[in-house]
């Protein structure tokens, strides 16, 4: 007879105990929704309105109105000059602070100044950046490039700094052991070992810096966002609609012209390859998310 | 050629890891350092290129004390030491040509190195390397693709590209599966002998030593033990060196 | 030198043999895009109205408004400031709870795995291309005119915005969950439900307050600013007290931000060190 094993008396428990942590936590955040909803002025009837107003307001959007055009394709130049300049100073930057705040390289007295720099760099959103250089060096296209290369300072020397961190170390000490110079350990013992990501973070700026120089116009900042901001203080929905699709369609004709410059330097793509859009064994390339995207 | 002496390394102060280490070096031969894990085989290799700062002593290397020599100066000396690592140290995104030209970087300037202009005298010494270690035809190919033992090759032949007066291998062979270890000290002494240039391995397997090296030396808790050729290599001795004896046979 | 060492398998001498590092095509397709950049760059500089005095003055200029901004006005924050900065943090925390409500049906229509009609796919990546592609500035904008001012709008703006942001990370994470799971849960007969809950969920939850997290520390940030034009928030106080050239309130509101969003990266590492 075969020994039958003993029946503990907690074999009727529940095996999936209420997790009380857990539960609360939900609860709170139930709690906090409807606590901060209240702050607000969130009522029923405020959004029933504000739906109806939706209709309004779309109807006034479509068709878009292109006739300004002239205005408009001006502006968009002008967005775009910020965002080339802006990338060109950003990463110039970004590169010498983002090699002396990789701790792993650089002794403490020089990574923590470059830390603290770039904290600061991204602390503020681009637009309040703009807006204090606006009020520093005037109206127009240079607060533009200025706060936008602020901002790629934050954003992309940050980056390069945690991809320098991360790299082999035995790789570097090999190079070094062959009496190689400092910039030619950097040259063949880390920048190899960063490069594709590097690429990747470079094409990332230039795309970021391409959305926020449509907004930076806002505060003056120059650019197709003063002219946007502008058509939505007369009430020119059907200008707006216009600017908008512009505005969308500027954005990724630079996101697939940044897929390509990404195909030729980390895949080793040629031209033939991008036109005939050939896989050359390569791994279709994630874009590691980053901030804003 | 190479002079170690009083060489001590510790780096927490009170536990010596090197004590006292005199060595001499010979213009020409394998001397083989054998001795159990932690003992200070690698500490003392990595003093001799200070990848690694010795606490104290001296290293006289072509008419200079290495531990004292300045930064500039001690690049200059390091295009003369090539080492062998045992995790092949490649840049693995870097082909197998410009991995061996990394070789030369101490005597090319940062800009043409970046931009790879180095000299066709170079360049053919890479290929004729290439030959040589058997890896014809892998010059455009990334070292990550690369088995440990073709990689191995090229961190040999990278060390071999700085015609150096004296070459380090640190556990060369203790990432490789047995057969590939002997073709690669094979090819190690092989390449020495036929340039003249004396070698310093370390390394974990006796077997291996024996077979190889023209002189072991066998240390133990941080000081040598045992100085002399493989045929003077006893078991005794070893015994001595590794502790135990269950391990030789 | 090189004696020319010839051996049956190798076909030059090694003196002659040349060694390139990218290919033609590949130097030629590298070299575009180097010309490109540097046209890009020339041109730009050449055609952007950049006023030379406003350049060569800027160091002053910025030195007059620091001078300006001290001492800063500290007794302001809580009379005016503070309120603001908590309406802007509910404005991110509920824009980010309601981004994660809308996201997740969008980010599982947009999931191979889970859904797998290839045209409600693309719709579903169309939806989160859009919310992307504009700027949580512009979805203020029109917040505004459809709900009139105030901190309503700006909260939908930041939920709008990140719909895109969370949709397309949720989806990546569920297209990278293990097959095992599921397949364990379709032998045993689960249906749909279950299997989402039991199966993807469990997988993907560190993801999720991961990408949760994330997008919440950027939404404070950008919280800050919809109140430039009209959505609540802090922004609104700052764009008061710039209108006013009132520059010692504008410097503690610039200090509030800033100590605000450097607590919130604070929370959101102590938060990804305790749960994930």
């Amino acid at each position: 007879m075969t020994d039958r094993p003993a029946v503990s008396a907690s074999s009727n428990a529940n095996p999936f105990p209420a997790n009380w942590r857990s539960r609360g936590l939900w609860i709170a955040l139930a709690v906090y929704v409807v606590y901060a909803s209240a702050q607000m002025d969130v009522s029923a009837e405020r959004v029933a309105v504000g739906l109806h107003n939706a209709g309004h307001f779309f109807g006034r959007m479509f068709p878009p109105n292109f006739t300004r055009w002239e205005l408009l394709v001006k502006g968009l130049e002008e967005s775009l000059e910020i965002a080339v300049l802006a990338s060109t100073l950003g990463i110039a930057l970004s590169l010498p602070i983002g090699l002396c705040a990789s701790r792993n390289l650089m002794p403490a007295w020089v990574s923590w100044p470059a830390r603290l720099i770039i904290v600061a760099a991204r602390s503020f959103h681009p637009v309040i950046v703009a807006i204090v250089f606006v009020k520093a060096v005037g109206f127009g296209a240079l607060a533009g490039i200025l706060a936008l290369a602020v901002a790629s300072v934050g954003f992309a020397a940050k980056l390069f700094a945690e991809a320098i961190e991360e790299i082999s170390l035995k790789q570097v000490e090999a190079v070094r052991a062959t009496g190689a110079s400092f910039m030619s350990v950097i040259g063949y013992g880390v920048l190899p070992q960063v490069f594709a990501r590097f690429i990747g973070f470079c094409t990332y700026q230039l795309d970021s810096n391409l959305r926020n120089s449509t907004m930076v116009g806002i505060v003056g900042a120059g650019g197709i966002g003063g002219t946007l901001f502008a058509a939505f203080q007369r009430f020119d929905y059907d200008y707006v609609c216009a600017i908008l699709i512009s505005i969308i369609a500027l954005i990724m004709a630079g996101e697939v012209l940044a897929t390509y410059v990404r195909a030729i330097f980390i895949d080793g793509f040629s031209l033939a390859d991008i036109f005939r859009r050939r896989e050359r064994g390569a791994t279709v390339h994630r874009v590691q998310h980053l901030e804003d995207d | 050629m190479l002079s170690i002496k009083h060489l001590s390394k510790s780096y927490v102060a009170g536990k010596p890891v090197l004590s006292d280490i005199d060595l001499d070096l010979a213009a020409r031969g394998i001397t083989a350092i054998i001795g159990p894990s932690g003992t200070g085989k690698s500490t003392l290799i990595r003093c001799i290129n200070r990848l690694v700062e010795p606490t104290s002593g001296s290293i006289e290397f072509e008419g200079h004390d290495l531990t004292r020599l300045s930064r500039h100066a001690l690049r200059q000396a390091r295009r003369r030491i090539g080492m062998v690592f045992q995790e092949y140290n490649l840049v693995e995104r870097l082909t197998v040509m410009e991995n061996l030209l990394s070789g030369r970087l101490g005597y090319v300037s940062a800009w043409k190195a970046w931009r790879r202009k180095f000299p066709r005298g170079d360049i053919a010494r890479a290929f004729e390397l290439l030959d040589i270690v058997g890896l014809s035809g892998f010059a455009n190919q990334r070292a990550d693709s690369l088995s440990g033992g073709q990689r191995q090759r090229v961190g040999i032949a990278r060390a071999v590209m700085q015609e150096p007066a004296v070459l380090l291998a640190d556990e060369p062979t203790s990432s490789l599966d047995p057969k590939t270890s002997v073709e690669i000290m094979q090819l190690l002494t092989d390449i020495a002998r036929a340039r003249t240039i004396p070698v310093i391995i370390n390394m974990h397997d006796v077997e291996l030593a024996r077979r190889f090296a023209d002189r072991i030396v066998g240390m133990a808790g941080g000081k040598i033990v045992f100085d002399g050729p493989p045929a003077q290599l006893s078991d005794e001795t070893l015994k001595t060196i590794y502790g135990g004896e269950d391990w030789l046979h | 030198m090189t004696e020319a060492a010839t051996q049956a398998e190798t076909p030059l001498p090694v003196a002659q043999r040349i060694w390139r590092r990218f290919t033609p095509a590949q130097r030629v397709a590298r070299f575009t895009v180097f010309l490109l950049v540097g046209i890009a760059i020339a041109a730009a500089i050449q055609t952007v109205e950049i006023i030379p005095e406003f350049l060569t003055d800027a160091p002053e200029q910025m030195a007059d408004l620091l001078t300006r901004m001290w001492p800063i006005d500290f007794a302001y924050y809580p009379q005016g400031v503070h309120a603001a900065l908590t309406e802007t943090i509910h404005i991110a925390s509920l824009g980010t709870l309601l981004a994660l409500v809308m996201a997740i049906p969008v980010g599982l229509l947009a999931a191979r795995n889970i859904c797998p009609f290839t045209s409600l796919n693309l719709l579903a990546k169309f939806i989160l291309v859009s919310s992307r592609s504009v700027n949580s500035l512009v979805w203020a904008l029109l917040f505004v005119g459809i709900f009139g001012p105030g901190a309503l709008a700006g909260t939908l703006a930041i939920a709008f915005r990140s719909i895109g942001f969370v949709g397309k990370l949720f989806g990546e994470a569920i297209e990278e969950t293990a097959r095992g799971p599921i397949e364990a849960l379709d032998a045993a007969g689960a249906p749909w439900l279950s299997r989402l809950a039991f199966g993807y969920w469990p997988q993907v939850k560190p993801a999720f307050w991961s990408i949760a997290l994330f997008r919440w520390d950027i939404n404070v940030r950008e919280s800050a600013v919809l109140g430039l034009v009209g959505a609540g928030g802090i922004g609104m106080i700052l764009d008061s007290a710039l209108n006013l050239f009132q520059w010692e309130r504008v410097a503690v509101i610039l200090v509030a931000i800033f100590v605000v969003v450097i607590l919130a990266e604070v929370v959101v590492t102590f938060v990804r060190g305790r749960i994930l």
